[in-house]
């Protein structure tokens, strides 16, 4: 068994930057990389593109990553383990092979399947959210079970250099490595509750060493510009200490470690995996040095029963637009033009927005009223049924080019698909998953 | 009075509709003024009109923090919302506006 287990995080969502990932593999000592890449809505957006093309459906950066990575990944002997299968994980895999063929590098691919339960769910089933019935909310694209640490086993189990995975959940992609090196079993509350706490600080990659943190002055961070992207050498019993690679960009500090452990926590007495119940209440954290803190003490109590559900549905259109005004009178003007495009548009499109940015689009007021911004740009906003509907919203706010205030400049329209999601839950027996292995080596290409 | 800006920091996430923000303080001899001032309700009334449903705080003194769970903050859920920040990841500074 081993003594430590380092694992680094190289992506924290899909559109994250590239190259940390690439230190991590090549300096970072690591003998795990995780690269998590599906956010809410990004299956049900990847379920889309594998409409238009059955051989998509699957993270659009997947080729730039691994044509970066695949090279490092073997001469480190690191092994990759990432979600960027979204909707369609076999694709991402013959994709992945295709590479290797190219790079002749020879690979082995595990795929675990079976998060996908659109063909299972009922209309009828109740949203956690609201408890209406999800057929009320309109055409189902997508219906994902997050999995846990269990399902990636047999995979690592393979001796596969890379998995790939469609949803599962975040931490439980670091979870798994853990389970697996240091064989630890499955009702093992304890140690799966520290492994859980270590992965969540590490899923979103750089919002640990000092990204989503900075502000000059009061919480400054070292060349931003350089971010590097963090690891956890977790030991036997699921602590860990915190660090990243030297000569990288940011920090990682108390500060930096505390907000990430509490991010996006409902209930930080209870965080809920499909692995464990977390309690991330009894958590204490030290400094070990520069950039590295220990984290140890999360407890846990047993798994939920059922597994949570992500179901991604079409929402029809948004169509948007801005203009700006700036120098005397600029927010005065900013509204009236408001109240123009309001009047024009607000008996067809009955949920209009409108926004002041610069002044009051984020917070809907001002903490302090008395402040005047010098300049301001109008943000219209409004959901259609079809895109050609949804278009009208822009092209109301650039008529104010010539029928608005004075000063209007910059204008920008904007017509979206939306996609929502709702949550539901389903019996883990009826979610059984499955690991394909792809493999490509230079005998195959002999033969 | 100090703004809560000046004693600890804050992070924004989201689940949902959901809006949830940590509190956390720079110094450990903070942690109890903000215990004492900073009550789900105060928070509620300090966002009143970002947050429309229920604040349930949560104290975690080992970490110097509270965290503060806001429901209906988020126009109806990140997903479809029209709002410019649809995630309400600015609202951890609109927390820190706060005086104490």
């Amino acid at each position: 068994m081993r003594e430590t287990l380092r694992i680094g995080a190289g992506a924290g969502f899909s559109g994250d930057r590239l190259e940390p990932a690439a230190v991590l593999a090549e300096r970072g000592r690591i003998q795990y990389l995780v690269l998590e890449c599906l956010g809410e809505r990004t299956v049900a957006l990847a379920q889309l593109r594998k409409r238009n093309d059955p051989a998509r459906g699957y993270d659009p950066l997947l080729e730039r990553r691994i044509e970066l990575l695949l090279p490092l990944l073997r001469r480190h002997g690191v092994r990759l383990i990432t979600n960027m299968g979204a909707a369609n994980p076999i694709a991402a895999a013959d994709a992945i092979i295709a590479i290797a063929r190219t790079q002749k590098t020879p690979i082995r691919v595990a795929v675990v399947t079976g998060d996908d339960v659109l063909a299972k769910i009922e209309p009828s089933e109740l949203t956690l959210e609201t408890q209406a019935p999800i057929a009320k909310y309109g055409e189902l694209v997508s219906a994902n079970a997050y999995l846990g640490a269990a399902a990636l086993l047999p995979a690592l189990q393979s001796g596969a250099d890379i998995v790939i995975t469609g949803r599962v959940a975040d931490p439980s992609l670091f979870v798994a490595p853990m389970v697996h090196e240091y064989g630890w079993q499955l009702d093992d509350v304890d140690r799966l509750a520290r492994g859980t706490s270590i992965g969540h600080l590490l899923e979103c990659a750089g919002q640990l060493c000092g990204g989503y943190f900075a502000e000059p002055g009061r919480k400054d961070v070292p060349d931003m510009a350089h971010l590097g992207f963090p690891y956890a050498d977790v030991d036997a019993d699921g602590g860990a200490t915190l660090g990243k690679v030297e000569r990288t960009g940011g920090c990682i500090t108390l500060a930096t470690a505390k907000e990430q452990l509490l991010y996006e926590v409902t209930d930080p007495f209870g965080y809920v995996t499909p692995d464990v119940v977390a309690d991330f209440s009894t958590v204490t954290m030290r400094e070990a040095g520069p950039d590295r803190i220990d984290v140890r003490g999360a407890t846990g109590k047993a798994r939920p029963a059922k597994l949570k559900v992500s179901v991604g549905y079409l929402a029809g259109y948004v169509g948007e637009g801005e203009i700006s005004y700036g120098g005397a009178n600029a927010l005065a003007r900013a509204r009236l033009a408001g109240d123009i495009v309001r009047e024009r548009l607000d008996k067809a499109f009955t949920d209009l927005r409108i926004d002041l940015i610069g002044s009051t689009s984020l917070h809907g007021k001002s903490f302090d009223p008395t402040e005047q911004p010098y300049e301001v740009r109008l943000r219209v906003a409004a959901r259609a049924p079809t895109p050609e509907s949804a278009s009208l919203i822009g092209e109301e706010v650039e008529a104010l080019y010539t029928n608005g205030p004075a000063g209007g400049g910059g204008t920008r329209k904007y017509v979206h698909e939306q996609v929502g999601i709702v949550s539901t839950l389903i019996e883990r027996e009826r979610v059984p998953t499955k690991v394909t292995l792809r493999e490509w080596s230079r005998d195959a290409q002999a033969a | 009075m100090p703004k809560l800006h000046e004693l600890a920091h804050c992070r924004a996430g989201d689940k949902g509709d959901t809006s949830i923000l940590s509190l956390i303080a720079y110094r450990a001899e903070d942690y109890p003024l903000l215990a004492e001032r900073v009550t789900a309700d105060a928070v509620r009334k300090h966002l009143r009109g970002i947050v429309l449903g229920e604040v349930r705080r949560y104290e975690l003194p080992a970490l110097w923090a509270l965290q503060f769970v806001c429901d209906r903050s988020l126009h109806g859920g990140v997903t479809t919302s029209l709002a410019l920040d649809a995630h309400g990841k600015s609202l951890s500074y609109a927390l820190l506006e706060m005086s104490v």
